[in-house]
């Protein structure tokens, strides 16, 4: 019973729904407060699920990959917001430009830079690589560069929880209002999980970040492999 | 609905060939998405199932990022090893991608209306 349990993709689905709607449950009961975030906290129902059955990560993945799998159909649908925003993008194309230009340079330079800093492995700067932009451009354009894509899928989703959590407490401390701005930034560092918090700030904002996340998956799936030859063993 | 799954998937495979036939370092969906916003650029408008379906789909975007999130299991020990090390590159990193975006664009918006005004 405990192995069908373990290895059912049945099971593996089922869970990561009840973990996810858990999830929202608890952040509603604490009125959205950004440490309630419906991604981090079903991580950890999931992760505490796996680790109390033993069930390892890949059996979990056999179940877990048919909701992983929307992602792709997900990102297409981010043309609709995109679309529907066209008109506030049009008056901001020269700024937005610079800065998701700029942005994505910084993403790249600032994670392999303090991971360098910090002394960490060759393997382990190259996954870093790719650590703003959204999963699955992450894991492509990590394989392609000889970083370990299941690690750089994780810095991603690490950082997106940690950038999801901090952006409005951190921008209402420095009292950036502006939702264009914070939508921007958002989707620049923290992709799509920042971009599902946003969403719940604002409809517009959500669209920005979507933007921001798709032109710099874009920009860093162009310049990564052009400045890896910096990275030295 | 199936409907609005035979566009989004079809344009997800539409990008997944391109990307494949051209040897592009980018995702298929990525170039997808890309190329239904040409397409709702083209006929000025969004498919009715398409303005009906997509907000309630990606109203739940935060689900489809649970799975991954379970591969801290298999990278345990690299993990624990290098824990502080991550956690501070994490971080800093994110931080500073917040912050360097957030006022380029700002300037860059207020010398905009600066010049219009």
């Amino acid at each position: 019973m405990l192995e069908f349990i373990r290895t059912s993709p049945l099971v593996a689905i089922f869970v990561t729904l009840v973990a996810y709607r858990a999830a929202i449950a608890i952040n509603r009961h604490f009125r959205g407060h950004p440490l309630s975030n419906p991604v981090l906290v079903g991580c950890l129902l999931l992760l505490a699920w796996l680790v109390a059955t033993g069930t390892t990560f890949d059996h979990y993945i056999r179940g877990g990959q048919f909701i992983q799998m929307l992602l792709g159909p997900a990102t297409v649908a981010l043309a609709v917001p995109l679309y529907s925003n066209l008109a506030r993008l049009k008056r901001a194309a020269l700024p937005l430009a610079l800065s998701i230009g700029i942005g994505g340079l910084t993403g790249i330079v600032s994670a392999v830079g303090f991971g360098a800093v910090a002394g960490l492995p060759h393997e382990v700067l190259l996954s870093l690589c790719t650590r703003a932009v959204t999963t699955p451009i992450a894991m492509g354009v990590s394989q392609g560069i000889g970083g370990i894509p299941e690690l750089s899928a994780m810095f991603v989703i690490l950082s997106g929880i940690f950038g999801a959590v901090i952006v409005k407490p951190l921008f209402g401390w420095l009292r950036l209002s502006d939702e264009t701005v914070l939508g921007v930034s958002t989707g620049i560092a923290a992709h799509g999980i920042g971009m599902a918090r946003v969403f719940q700030i604002s409809e517009p904002a959500g669209a920005f970040a979507g933007l921001a996340m798709g032109l710099n998956g874009l920009f860093t799936a162009v310049v990564v492999p052009l400045l890896v030859g910096f990275i030295h063993p | 609905m199936i409907e609005s799954l035979i566009w989004l998937l079809g344009y997800q495979l539409a990008g997944e060939l391109v990307s494949r036939a051209c040897g592009l370092p980018i995702p298929g969906a990525v170039l997808g998405m890309l190329f239904l916003f040409i397409t709702l650029c083209w006929r000025r408008g969004t498919p009715a199932v398409l303005a009906s379906h997509v907000p309630a789909f990606l109203k739940h975007l935060s689900l489809l990022f649970i799975p991954a999130g379970a591969a801290v299991l298999a990278y345990r020990d690299l993990l624990t090893g290098h824990a502080l090390a991550i956690a501070f590159v994490l971080v800093a990193s994110t931080l500073v991608t917040l912050l360097v975006p957030a006022a380029v664009l700002r300037l860059a918006l207020r010398l905009r209306s600066e010049r219009r005004g």
